[in-house]
């Protein structure tokens, strides 16, 4: 009896300290919550119902259109551009971006002579203006007084109009892509290689890995292995995400060769004000980047040996 | 134990060397040309010549076209103050709310953690036209309050507050309990200042981020006044009619300028900051 009235006691008290606990917790995270269903939640279940209705800025209503504007998607000949844009663009910028950076980052790694100079050099574009930077690439790429031409002029080669050409922009939007994202995912690279134990380099020579490709195949590589799930996921996303350097350098141009997804969003609704076809726009971009994401996580996860 | 990178000779280290100068004088060229540029009267810009130091300079030109076409202070001013507002509501929101997630029993918790996840699930730009829609019935529109309140809550931050404080010792709250603080005082006085290399890390990765956005801000501003540093260089661009092109790398540079200079003063802090806060790009 003694003892279970002391038990009553005790787990009435450890009640009371969970309920002050619940209390004091939900206060802490309530400026967060309002925040939260503010600025995120209520505006995702917004923009989920607007992508079913023919909601247009300044009308008067609106009606519920059901498929509608993901029928219209299947007809729009910019959707179709825009989609394909942006998945060549990722396609061009994630791979190339990645073995550059952990090319250049096993090299940094393996001597100390310019070691912070490489790093830091190479990581300048993350924090610089993209807008600036486009700018700036504008120039360099500028068909006729541009240097990259003026270099391939003195060598004899042709000079294209690399952000003006159809068959050339998205390659130079691409390749301003890949300078952007070099040095990001170098730092990445660098904070996994550092992490694996020097011993795993030994070990491995002592087993007859002599070559650094065959340390690099047996030592580097898997165990670089959760680093590089980022460093996709990462890439992959902030690809699908390109808008700053379309805006700035070719508004979508030359004839919808360099459209893209954000631009498509934008444009839709805020020059023709279509706000229900450009939030249907905005949940197929949600639904890249999700099914990226998840595509990701399960395929390289099977293949990543954890250390 | 003896590393041989450190002591191969310069000349084994010379292929990686040059690999790296060649990779470095790429990632550098549009840095290196738009000082050039910037110094350059535009007759020698249009002779098309490869020379980097011009033969006439034209800084005061250049630079005092910026000056006078459009208000450059005025768009570093608006950079630094929405970088801060928004960086001191996601610190001020996201700190309590990850503490309750990494060291409070409570009812809830799991639900809550969810919706975190959620949130790191959904890039920013998904939200953008029903948001757009609710500042404008609110008649926020063209606002600093616009340019701020949509980044305040950020899940990132709480993610990553949560994983920090989670590591520190539940002695350490206790103690404080013991020495009768409440659950406020313990968040701002114990619990933050033991979060340092978290916070920094953070704000180095969110002024970055909001510094460089151009999305939101073309989306909610219309007055000049206003502008962000990166709306301001598309609004200069558009005043030159896009071909001034020594006035342009004036103007580029010195929105750019800000950001590298903090970055080439404190390296190491940027650096681990990003590689820390890089699981969200």
């Amino acid at each position: 009896m003694v003892d279970l009235s002391q038990n009553a006691a005790l787990s009435r008290r450890h009640t009371r300290r969970i309920d002050s606990d619940t209390l004091a917790a939900w206060a802490l995270a309530l400026p967060a919550i309002i925040a939260y269903l503010l600025m995120i939640l209520l505006p995702l279940l917004a923009v989920l119902a607007l992508a079913f209705t023919d909601y247009e800025l300044g009308a008067r209503g609106f009606a519920f259109v059901g498929f509608d504007n993901f029928a219209e998607m299947l007809r729009d000949r910019t959707f179709a551009a825009s989609i394909r844009n942006t998945f060549a663009y990722a396609l061009f910028v994630v791979p190339l971006s990645i073995g550059i950076a952990l090319l250049l980052a096993i090299l940094i790694e393996d001597g100390a002579r310019g070691r912070a100079f490489f790093r830091a050099a190479l990581f300048l574009p993350v924090v610089s203006l993209t807008v600036a930077m486009a700018t700036a690439w504008q120039y360099l790429l500028h068909p006729t007084i541009g240097p990259v031409n003026t270099i391939l002029r003195d060598l004899g080669l042709g000079t294209p109009n690399w952000l003006g050409a159809s068959e050339w922009v998205l390659v130079s939007l691409g390749f301003i892509g890949i300078w952007q994202n070099v040095g990001f995912n170098l730092v990445l690279f660098l904070a996994g290689l550092t992490a694996i134990p020097r011993e795993l380099y030994s070990a491995a020579e002592i087993d007859g890995a002599r070559s650094p490709w065959a340390r690099f195949r047996l030592v580097t590589w898997p165990m670089l292995g959760p680093t590089m799930l980022f460093v996709v996921i990462i890439t992959m996303t902030r690809s699908i995400q390109v808008f700053d350097t379309v805006q700035t350098l070719t508004q979508g141009g030359p004839n919808n060769a360099s459209e893209v997804l954000l631009r498509t969003i934008y444009q839709e609704a805020f020059h023709y004000f279509r706000f229900g076809y450009g939030a249907a726009v905005t949940l197929v971009f949600l639904a890249c980047v999700l099914v990226l994401t998840l595509i990701q996580t399960r395929l390289i996860d099977r293949k990543v040996h954890y250390g | 134990m003896a590393n041989p990178a450190q002591t191969r000779g310069l000349l084994a280290d010379l292929p990686r060397l040059v690999i790296l100068t060649l990779a470095s004088l790429i990632i550098l060229a549009p840095f290196i040309w738009m000082v050039s540029v910037s110094m350059k009267p535009q007759s020698e810009v249009f002779s098309g010549s490869l020379d980097l130091i011009p033969s006439e300079f034209a800084i005061a030109e250049n630079y005092g076209k910026v000056f006078d076409r459009v208000p450059v202070a005025t768009y570093l001013l608006n950079g630094v103050i929405v970088c801060f507002g928004i960086l001191i509501f996601q610190i001020l929101f996201a700190v309590p709310a990850a503490y309750a997630l990494a060291k409070l029993r409570f009812a809830g918790r799991e639900v809550l953690f969810g919706f975190v996840v959620l949130g790191l699930l959904v890039p920013y730009q998904t939200t953008a036209l029903p948001l757009y829609l609710g500042f404008a019935q609110a008649g926020l529109l063209d606002s600093y309050t616009a340019l701020i309140a949509p980044f305040t809550c950020s899940v990132f931050a709480i993610f990553l507050f949560r994983q920090f404080f989670r590591a520190l010792p539940d002695d350490l709250i206790n103690a404080a309990r013991i020495d009768g603080m409440g659950e406020f005082s313990i968040v701002w006085r114990v619990v933050l200042p033991n979060a340092w290399p978290a916070a920094t890390a953070f704000a180095i990765f969110s002024v970055v981020a909001h510094w460089n956005d151009l999305f939101w801000p073309l989306i909610v501003i219309q007055t000049g006044d206003l502008y962000t540093p990166a709306m301001g260089i598309l609004a200069f661009r558009s005043v030159e009619a896009g071909e001034d092109y020594g006035a342009l790398m004036a103007a580029a540079l010195l929105v750019t300028a800000p950001l590298v200079i903090a970055f080439l003063f404190a390296q190491r802090r940027f650096i681990e900051g990003i590689t820390m806060t890089g699981l969200k790009g």
